[in-house]
Protein backbone atom coordinates (compact mmCIF):
# COMPACT_ATOMS: atom_id res chain seq x y z
CA UNK A 1 0.00 0.00 0.00
CA UNK A 2 1.62 3.03 -0.98
CA UNK A 3 0.56 7.16 -1.19
CA UNK A 4 -1.87 9.35 0.61
CA UNK A 5 -6.26 8.62 0.76
CA UNK A 6 -7.81 10.58 -1.74
CA UNK A 7 -10.94 12.65 -0.64
CA UNK A 8 -13.98 13.02 -2.99
CA UNK A 9 -16.79 14.99 -1.67
CA UNK A 10 -20.06 15.15 -3.14
CA UNK A 11 -23.16 17.36 -2.85
CA UNK A 12 -26.44 18.17 -3.88
CA UNK A 13 -25.27 21.88 -4.50
CA UNK A 14 -22.20 22.15 -6.76
CA UNK A 15 -21.17 24.85 -4.12
CA UNK A 16 -21.45 23.26 -0.97
CA UNK A 17 -18.91 21.02 -2.90
CA UNK A 18 -16.91 23.25 -3.44
CA UNK A 19 -16.74 25.26 -0.55
CA UNK A 20 -16.54 22.23 1.49
CA UNK A 21 -13.38 21.19 -0.96
CA UNK A 22 -12.05 24.55 -0.33
CA UNK A 23 -12.20 24.33 3.56
CA UNK A 24 -10.47 20.52 3.12
CA UNK A 25 -7.87 22.10 1.24
CA UNK A 26 -7.15 25.13 3.72
CA UNK A 27 -5.95 22.70 6.29
CA UNK A 28 -3.84 19.81 4.02
CA UNK A 29 -2.73 22.16 0.82
CA UNK A 30 -2.01 19.70 -1.99
CA UNK A 31 -0.64 17.03 0.18
CA UNK A 32 -3.98 15.13 -0.32
CA UNK A 33 -6.32 14.31 -3.51
CA UNK A 34 -8.75 16.03 -3.39
CA UNK A 35 -12.04 16.04 -5.58
CA UNK A 36 -15.29 17.40 -5.43
CA UNK A 37 -18.83 17.20 -7.67
CA UNK A 38 -22.35 18.45 -7.15
CA UNK A 39 -25.30 19.28 -9.60
CA UNK A 40 -27.57 16.73 -11.76
CA UNK A 41 -27.37 16.09 -14.74
CA UNK A 42 -29.16 18.83 -15.81
CA UNK A 43 -27.52 21.58 -14.09
CA UNK A 44 -30.07 21.72 -11.16
CA UNK A 45 -29.20 20.81 -7.57
CA UNK A 46 -28.52 17.17 -7.42
CA UNK A 47 -25.80 14.30 -7.88
CA UNK A 48 -24.60 12.09 -10.84
CA UNK A 49 -23.49 8.74 -10.45
CA UNK A 50 -21.13 9.44 -13.83
CA UNK A 51 -19.59 12.07 -12.57
CA UNK A 52 -19.36 11.07 -9.31
CA UNK A 53 -17.14 7.77 -10.62
CA UNK A 54 -15.08 10.62 -12.74
CA UNK A 55 -14.34 12.07 -9.36
CA UNK A 56 -13.45 9.12 -7.80
CA UNK A 57 -10.74 8.33 -10.52
CA UNK A 58 -8.95 11.53 -10.56
CA UNK A 59 -7.98 11.17 -6.64
CA UNK A 60 -7.71 7.36 -7.56
CA UNK A 61 -4.42 5.76 -6.15
CA UNK A 62 -3.76 2.37 -4.13
CA UNK A 63 -4.45 3.68 -0.84
CA UNK A 64 -8.08 4.07 -1.72
CA UNK A 65 -10.69 6.78 -1.48
CA UNK A 66 -12.80 8.35 1.14
CA UNK A 67 -16.23 9.32 -0.32
CA UNK A 68 -18.36 11.86 1.54
CA UNK A 69 -22.28 12.90 0.83
CA UNK A 70 -24.82 14.78 1.87
CA UNK A 71 -28.26 13.55 1.52
CA UNK A 72 -30.07 10.23 0.30
CA UNK A 73 -29.49 10.34 -3.91
CA UNK A 74 -25.94 11.27 -3.10
CA UNK A 75 -25.56 8.32 -1.27
CA UNK A 76 -27.16 6.12 -3.27
CA UNK A 77 -25.76 7.68 -6.82
CA UNK A 78 -22.23 7.81 -4.48
CA UNK A 79 -23.08 3.13 -4.64
CA UNK A 80 -23.41 3.48 -8.15
CA UNK A 81 -20.63 5.02 -9.10
CA UNK A 82 -18.67 2.72 -6.80
CA UNK A 83 -20.20 -0.03 -8.33
CA UNK A 84 -19.38 1.23 -12.01
CA UNK A 85 -15.35 1.01 -11.12
CA UNK A 86 -13.08 -2.14 -12.08
CA UNK A 87 -13.77 -4.96 -9.06
CA UNK A 88 -10.00 -4.32 -7.86
CA UNK A 89 -10.69 -0.38 -6.80
CA UNK A 90 -14.23 -1.22 -5.68
CA UNK A 91 -12.68 -2.45 -2.78
CA UNK A 92 -10.78 0.67 -1.84
CA UNK A 93 -13.63 3.23 -2.15
CA UNK A 94 -15.27 3.92 1.29
CA UNK A 95 -18.22 5.98 1.75
CA UNK A 96 -18.31 7.50 5.20
CA UNK A 97 -21.23 7.85 7.61
CA UNK A 98 -20.10 11.19 8.64
CA UNK A 99 -21.33 15.19 7.83
CA UNK A 100 -19.80 16.03 4.96
CA UNK A 101 -18.08 19.57 5.86
CA UNK A 102 -16.37 17.97 8.92
CA UNK A 103 -16.06 14.75 7.71
CA UNK A 104 -14.03 16.04 4.84
CA UNK A 105 -11.96 18.52 6.59
CA UNK A 106 -10.85 15.98 9.40
CA UNK A 107 -10.31 13.02 7.03
CA UNK A 108 -8.49 15.00 4.69
CA UNK A 109 -6.26 16.11 7.82
CA UNK A 110 -5.66 12.53 8.73
CA UNK A 111 -5.14 11.00 5.06
CA UNK A 112 -2.46 14.13 5.11
CA UNK A 113 -0.35 12.52 7.91
CA UNK A 114 -0.38 9.06 5.84
CA UNK A 115 -3.27 7.09 7.76
CA UNK A 116 -4.56 4.07 5.64
CA UNK A 117 -8.40 4.50 4.16
CA UNK A 118 -10.02 2.51 7.30
CA UNK A 119 -8.26 5.36 9.80
CA UNK A 120 -9.28 8.14 7.58
CA UNK A 121 -12.89 6.69 7.82
CA UNK A 122 -12.81 5.46 11.28
CA UNK A 123 -11.94 9.56 12.56
CA UNK A 124 -14.46 10.73 10.38
CA UNK A 125 -16.88 8.65 11.59
CA UNK A 126 -16.22 9.51 14.97
CA UNK A 127 -15.99 13.42 14.55
CA UNK A 128 -18.37 15.08 17.05
CA UNK A 129 -18.14 18.82 17.07
CA UNK B 1 -42.31 -8.11 -32.26
CA UNK B 2 -41.21 -7.84 -29.30
CA UNK B 3 -39.48 -4.75 -30.15
CA UNK B 4 -41.54 -3.00 -31.91
CA UNK B 5 -43.61 -3.50 -28.06
CA UNK B 6 -40.70 -2.27 -26.49
CA UNK B 7 -40.53 0.52 -28.85
CA UNK B 8 -44.44 1.43 -27.66
CA UNK B 9 -43.72 1.18 -24.24
CA UNK B 10 -40.94 3.58 -23.97
CA UNK B 11 -43.37 5.78 -26.40
CA UNK B 12 -46.47 5.29 -23.93
CA UNK B 13 -43.91 5.81 -20.73
CA UNK B 14 -42.49 9.26 -21.79
CA UNK B 15 -45.69 10.57 -22.91
CA UNK B 16 -47.40 9.55 -19.65
CA UNK B 17 -44.66 11.05 -17.77
CA UNK B 18 -44.40 14.25 -19.73
CA UNK B 19 -47.89 14.67 -19.31
CA UNK B 20 -48.13 14.51 -15.72
CA UNK B 21 -44.87 15.91 -14.73
CA UNK B 22 -45.77 18.59 -12.89
CA UNK B 23 -48.15 16.73 -11.21
CA UNK B 24 -45.67 14.32 -9.42
CA UNK B 25 -43.62 17.98 -8.99
CA UNK B 26 -45.90 19.03 -6.93
CA UNK B 27 -46.38 16.01 -4.82
CA UNK B 28 -42.78 16.07 -4.00
CA UNK B 29 -42.77 19.68 -3.12
CA UNK B 30 -44.78 18.71 -0.65
CA UNK B 31 -42.76 16.35 1.00
CA UNK B 32 -39.75 16.05 -1.05
CA UNK B 33 -37.32 18.41 -2.73
CA UNK B 34 -39.82 19.17 -5.82
CA UNK B 35 -38.10 18.00 -8.43
CA UNK B 36 -39.74 14.37 -9.50
CA UNK B 37 -41.21 15.07 -12.09
CA UNK B 38 -38.62 17.04 -13.96
CA UNK B 39 -36.02 14.51 -13.37
CA UNK B 40 -38.26 11.76 -14.34
CA UNK B 41 -39.16 13.75 -17.45
CA UNK B 42 -36.00 14.47 -18.82
CA UNK B 43 -34.82 10.63 -17.89
CA UNK B 44 -37.56 9.35 -19.82
CA UNK B 45 -37.15 11.84 -22.85
CA UNK B 46 -33.55 10.46 -23.14
CA UNK B 47 -35.06 7.18 -23.20
CA UNK B 48 -37.36 7.89 -26.11
CA UNK B 49 -35.03 9.67 -28.14
CA UNK B 50 -33.21 6.05 -27.90
CA UNK B 51 -36.29 4.05 -28.45
CA UNK B 52 -34.47 3.02 -32.05
CA UNK B 53 -31.60 1.59 -30.96
CA UNK B 54 -33.09 0.16 -27.91
CA UNK B 55 -35.62 -1.64 -29.72
CA UNK B 56 -32.81 -3.08 -32.25
CA UNK B 57 -31.49 -5.13 -29.02
CA UNK B 58 -32.83 -8.48 -27.42
CA UNK B 59 -34.98 -7.35 -24.31
CA UNK B 60 -32.44 -7.82 -21.86
CA UNK B 61 -29.77 -5.61 -23.15
CA UNK B 62 -32.02 -3.13 -23.64
CA UNK B 63 -33.64 -3.30 -20.15
CA UNK B 64 -29.94 -2.82 -18.89
CA UNK B 65 -28.98 -0.59 -21.45
CA UNK B 66 -32.68 1.53 -20.30
CA UNK B 67 -31.54 1.27 -16.86
CA UNK B 68 -28.54 2.38 -17.28
CA UNK B 69 -29.42 5.58 -18.87
CA UNK B 70 -32.01 6.58 -15.96
CA UNK B 71 -28.80 6.50 -13.62
CA UNK B 72 -27.34 8.92 -15.90
CA UNK B 73 -30.26 10.96 -16.68
CA UNK B 74 -32.61 11.42 -14.06
CA UNK B 75 -30.56 12.44 -11.29
CA UNK B 76 -32.13 12.44 -7.79
CA UNK B 77 -32.48 9.35 -6.26
CA UNK B 78 -35.25 8.27 -8.82
CA UNK B 79 -32.44 7.43 -11.55
CA UNK B 80 -30.03 5.06 -9.46
CA UNK B 81 -33.57 3.40 -7.93
CA UNK B 82 -35.30 3.59 -11.67
CA UNK B 83 -32.29 2.36 -12.91
CA UNK B 84 -31.53 -0.31 -10.19
CA UNK B 85 -34.97 -1.78 -11.07
CA UNK B 86 -34.79 -1.89 -15.15
CA UNK B 87 -31.68 -3.00 -14.59
CA UNK B 88 -32.51 -5.88 -12.41
CA UNK B 89 -35.50 -7.16 -15.00
CA UNK B 90 -33.01 -7.50 -17.46
CA UNK B 91 -30.11 -9.46 -15.73
CA UNK B 92 -33.18 -11.63 -15.05
CA UNK B 93 -34.56 -11.57 -18.41
CA UNK B 94 -31.08 -13.01 -19.61
CA UNK B 95 -31.84 -16.04 -17.10
CA UNK B 96 -34.90 -16.52 -18.83
CA UNK B 97 -37.34 -15.52 -16.26
CA UNK B 98 -40.82 -14.16 -17.45
CA UNK B 99 -42.70 -10.65 -16.46
CA UNK B 100 -43.26 -11.39 -12.93
CA UNK B 101 -39.68 -13.09 -11.98
CA UNK B 102 -38.02 -10.51 -14.03
CA UNK B 103 -40.53 -7.65 -12.03
CA UNK B 104 -39.28 -9.41 -8.82
CA UNK B 105 -35.76 -8.90 -9.54
CA UNK B 106 -36.38 -5.47 -10.36
CA UNK B 107 -37.37 -4.77 -7.21
CA UNK B 108 -35.04 -6.60 -5.33
CA UNK B 109 -32.64 -4.26 -6.94
CA UNK B 110 -34.54 -1.00 -5.51
CA UNK B 111 -35.07 -2.61 -2.28
CA UNK B 112 -31.05 -3.41 -1.86
CA UNK B 113 -30.17 -0.04 -3.38
CA UNK B 114 -32.86 2.41 -1.52
CA UNK B 115 -32.30 0.51 1.70
CA UNK B 116 -36.11 0.10 1.72
CA UNK B 117 -39.26 -2.48 2.28
CA UNK B 118 -42.67 -2.31 1.56
CA UNK B 119 -43.86 0.17 3.58
CA UNK B 120 -41.77 3.02 3.54
CA UNK B 121 -44.04 5.15 1.39
CA UNK B 122 -41.77 5.01 -1.65
CA UNK B 123 -41.84 3.26 -4.93
CA UNK B 124 -42.03 -0.25 -3.44
CA UNK B 125 -45.60 0.32 -2.56
CA UNK B 126 -46.77 0.07 -5.90
CA UNK B 127 -44.01 -1.93 -7.36
CA UNK B 128 -44.39 -4.59 -4.58
CA UNK B 129 -48.61 -5.28 -5.05
CA UNK B 130 -48.45 -5.08 -8.58
CA UNK B 131 -45.66 -8.14 -8.69
CA UNK B 132 -47.56 -9.80 -6.42
CA UNK B 133 -50.55 -9.30 -8.09
CA UNK B 134 -48.72 -10.23 -11.29
CA UNK B 135 -47.24 -13.64 -9.97
CA UNK B 136 -50.87 -14.61 -8.85
CA UNK B 137 -52.14 -14.31 -12.44
CA UNK B 138 -50.36 -17.85 -14.29
CA UNK B 139 -53.68 -18.36 -16.85
CA UNK B 140 -56.05 -15.42 -16.70
CA UNK B 141 -56.78 -13.78 -19.70
CA UNK B 142 -55.09 -10.99 -20.75
CA UNK B 143 -56.97 -7.78 -20.85
CA UNK B 144 -58.51 -8.44 -17.21
CA UNK B 145 -55.09 -8.87 -15.87
CA UNK B 146 -54.11 -5.30 -17.13
CA UNK B 147 -57.29 -3.92 -16.18
CA UNK B 148 -56.35 -5.97 -12.74
CA UNK B 149 -52.77 -4.83 -12.79
CA UNK B 150 -53.91 -1.18 -13.04
CA UNK B 151 -56.46 -0.97 -10.47
CA UNK B 152 -54.33 -2.85 -8.39
CA UNK B 153 -51.49 -0.01 -9.07
CA UNK B 154 -54.40 2.88 -8.55
CA UNK B 155 -55.18 1.37 -4.56
CA UNK B 156 -51.59 0.74 -4.10
CA UNK B 157 -50.33 4.48 -4.53
CA UNK B 158 -53.80 5.79 -2.61
CA UNK B 159 -52.65 4.02 0.14
CA UNK B 160 -49.88 5.60 0.17
CA UNK B 161 -51.49 8.72 1.22
CA UNK B 162 -51.48 7.30 4.85
CA UNK B 163 -48.19 6.08 5.35
CA UNK B 164 -45.32 7.74 7.26
CA UNK B 165 -42.14 8.27 5.20
CA UNK B 166 -39.26 6.57 6.47
CA UNK B 167 -37.24 6.45 3.33
CA UNK B 168 -35.97 9.17 1.54
CA UNK B 169 -36.42 13.08 1.73
CA UNK B 170 -40.06 12.62 3.07
CA UNK B 171 -38.68 11.11 6.02
CA UNK B 172 -37.02 13.93 7.35
CA UNK B 173 -41.15 15.26 7.50
CA UNK B 174 -42.22 12.38 9.67
CA UNK B 175 -45.59 12.43 10.90
CA UNK B 176 -46.33 15.10 8.54
CA UNK B 177 -45.66 13.02 5.38
CA UNK B 178 -48.94 11.31 6.54
CA UNK B 179 -51.86 12.87 4.26
CA UNK B 180 -49.49 13.14 1.08
CA UNK B 181 -49.61 10.66 -1.87
CA UNK B 182 -45.94 9.49 -2.31
CA UNK B 183 -44.21 11.14 -5.75
CA UNK B 184 -42.60 7.97 -6.13
CA UNK B 185 -44.76 5.71 -5.75
CA UNK B 186 -46.89 7.99 -8.50
CA UNK B 187 -44.49 7.81 -11.28
CA UNK B 188 -44.45 4.08 -10.73
CA UNK B 189 -48.23 3.33 -11.54
CA UNK B 190 -48.21 6.11 -14.06
CA UNK B 191 -45.37 3.69 -15.82
CA UNK B 192 -47.67 0.35 -14.58
CA UNK B 193 -50.46 2.10 -16.24
CA UNK B 194 -48.24 2.58 -19.72
CA UNK B 195 -46.97 -0.75 -19.95
CA UNK B 196 -50.23 -2.16 -19.35
CA UNK B 197 -51.70 -0.13 -22.08
CA UNK B 198 -49.24 -1.17 -24.67
CA UNK B 199 -49.70 -4.84 -23.57
CA UNK B 200 -54.00 -4.63 -23.53
CA UNK B 201 -53.67 -2.51 -27.21
CA UNK B 202 -51.68 -5.77 -28.72
CA UNK B 203 -54.05 -8.22 -26.80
Amino acid sequence: MSGIVGIVIVSHSPKVAEGAAEMARQMVGDAVPLAHCGGDPGGGLGTDAQRIRDAIERVWNDAGVAVFVDLGGAEMNAEMAIDMLDEARRQRVRICNAPLVEGAVVAAAEASSGSDLEAVCAVAEDFSP
Amino acid sequence: METELLRQMIERAATRIAEHAEELTALDRAIGDGDHGINMKRGFEALRSEADRLAALDLAAALQQAGMTLVGKVGGASGPLYGSLLVGMGRAAAEGEGPAGMLAAGIAMVKRRGKAERGCKTMLDVLVPVQERLEGSAGEERRALMRGLRETADAALEATRDMVATRGRASFLGERSRGHLDPGAASSRLLVHAVCEVLEAEA
